[in-house]
């Protein structure tokens, strides 16, 4: 599941839950799925580190990828 | 008189082209001036008077240089001309033979720039409808730009910080100069090529318009919009502003606002799932409540307050109706079998030989016949009597009707 459609269950079982027309049983599954949701995505967003890279063309024209040094983040 | 060479004048003139032929510096160099007296061909050749204060020069610019021309020569315009000077002896004149001409100065910049803008408008490659919505949540990110410079630090900066979960791919590119536009071009064609990315940001730092000149090639105008991935243009500062900004599906102000427009800030999106999980503990727990209160109020209904109560009241109303209905049915049949009592007592004293019993005879003729009248029978008639017990066979002496009238 990406970052989108995780925010995008997300914000469907809120709704049911506010909604309040399925049976208990399901409103506490939707709980804990939800719950786990937001554990996910804010830990996807805590945790994640910018991952920057620049293409390089070769001298026969073949195209490369590395990781990019300098310009990045600023040492603060 | 001095014996001198009288010329003619075509060894003048081929003299003198051939002076300036051997002259290096003539044979390819940058002269600034104005257009004056242009003349565009149905040819396709170009000409016109290159003049400044003190003169002019004659200049034509052939069809096989003049269609490169990116925008439309006029006169007042000042221009960079570059060529060779060279004799056209025919007419004795030595002219401009111009390869390249760029509008020269601010001034001409910003006309070359109204005509192209309104040429691609015309195009419709503004259009509004073709632009594309950026995506929300990108998880790839292509900036199209220099490897170097304040422009690129900054947006990785920002992007860094506001949503790191996306990767960020650069193809770095010149932004200034006669090669930047080619180069540009092939950075979007290329990161379309292999869907490298869900939005690509193009763009760089600030200059003059000289420097941002790139950004208003039209080959980069076309680019953009062919490009199938969406393209947030970030050239320069307020207030610069480029062909490239209006093709593109998303104008920046500067390649930093270029970085808050493609992406969400990571502090919002945590404050929104913090709002969610509240919301749905909200919810969760007005559910519960809920329930508890449904629970308690038929905890409270007497049936399940006082069980035995509640059977003991049902059994006392079921014994009651039992006994009802067996003092019915008791009744009935007492009422049916004094009704079958009754008949039989009725049936039984109808019946002949009770009759009989009781002293009756019943006489018939000879024929069986049973003899109800006495003027039915015959003096001397033969009868059969019957008794309770036994019969007789008689004969009628005399008959004696009744005197009643019948």
């Amino acid at each position: 599941m990406t970052f989108e459609q995780a925010l995008s269950r997300l914000d469907e079982i809120v709704k049911q839950l506010e909604r309040g027309d399925v049976p208990l049983e399901v409103s506490l599954q939707l709980f804990e799925e939800g719950t786990q949701l937001v554990k996910k995505c804010s830990s996807a967003l805590d945790r994640a580190e910018q991952k920057v890279t620049i293409l390089q063309k070769g001298e026969n024209g073949e195209v490369t990828e590395q990781i990019f040094q300098g310009g990045g983040e600023d040492a603060v | 008189m001095n014996e001198q060479k009288i010329f003619s004048v075509s060894e003048l003139n081929a003299y003198i082209k051939a002076l300036l032929d051997g002259e290096p510096l003539l044979s390819g160099l940058y002269i600034r001036g104005e257009i004056s007296n242009y003349k565009a061909h149905s040819s396709g050749h170009h000409y016109m008077t290159l003049k400044d204060e003190n003169g002019v020069l004659r200049a034509v610019m052939f069809r096989s240089d003049a269609y490169r021309l990116k925008f439309r020569p006029e006169n007042g315009m000042k221009v960079l001309a570059h060529g060779r000077v060279a004799v056209f002896a025919r007419d004795g004149q030595y002219q401009l033979y111009i390869d390249e001409l760029i509008p020269d100065g601010v001034g001409a910049l910003y006309v070359a720039f109204e005509q192209l803008k309104a040429q691609l408008s015309a195009e419709g490659l503004f259009a509004p409808e073709h632009k594309r919505a950026i995506p929300r949540y990108p998880a790839r990110i292509a900036v199209v730009t220099s490897p170097t410079g304040a422009a690129i630090r900054d947006m990785l900066r920002i992007l860094g910080k506001r949503y790191p979960l996306a990767r960020v791919r650069i193809y770095p590119v010149r932004v200034q100069g006669p090669e930047a536009p080619a180069e540009i071009c092939e950075g979007i064609a290329f990161v379309n090529h292999y869907r490298l990315a869900d939005v690509l940001i193009v763009g760089r730092g600030g200059g003059s318009i000289e420097d941002l000149w790139a950004f208003n090639d039209e080959r980069v105008a076309h680019a953009i919009y062919r490009s199938e991935i969406p393209v947030i243009s970030a050239v320069g500062h307020e207030p610069d502003v480029t062909i490239s900004d209006f093709v593109a599906d998303l104008r920046a102000a500067t390649p930093s606002n270029a970085a808050e427009l493609a992406v969400p800030d990571r502090v919002e999106l945590l404050a929104r799932l913090h709002a969610s999980e509240a919301q749905m503990l909200q919810a969760e727990r007005h559910r519960l409540e809920a329930g508890r209160q449904h629970v308690k109020a038929l905890a409270e209904k007497r049936v399940l307050q006082s069980p035995l109560n509640y059977i003991q009241d049902r059994r006392m109303l079921f014994e009651h109706v039992r006994e009802r209905l067996i003092s019915a049915a008791g009744r009935a049949v007492s009422e049916k079998k004094e009704k079958f009592v009754r008949l039989t007592a009725f049936l039984d004293a109808m019946s002949p030989l009770k009759v009989l019993s009781r002293g009756y005879s019943v006489a018939m003729r000879e024929n069986g016949q049973i003899v109800k009248k006495a003027d039915e029978l015959e003096a001397g008639e033969r009868l059969n009597i019957r008794f309770s017990q036994g019969g007789a066979l008689c004969r009628v002496e005399e008959t004696r009707p009744d005197r009643r009238a019948t």
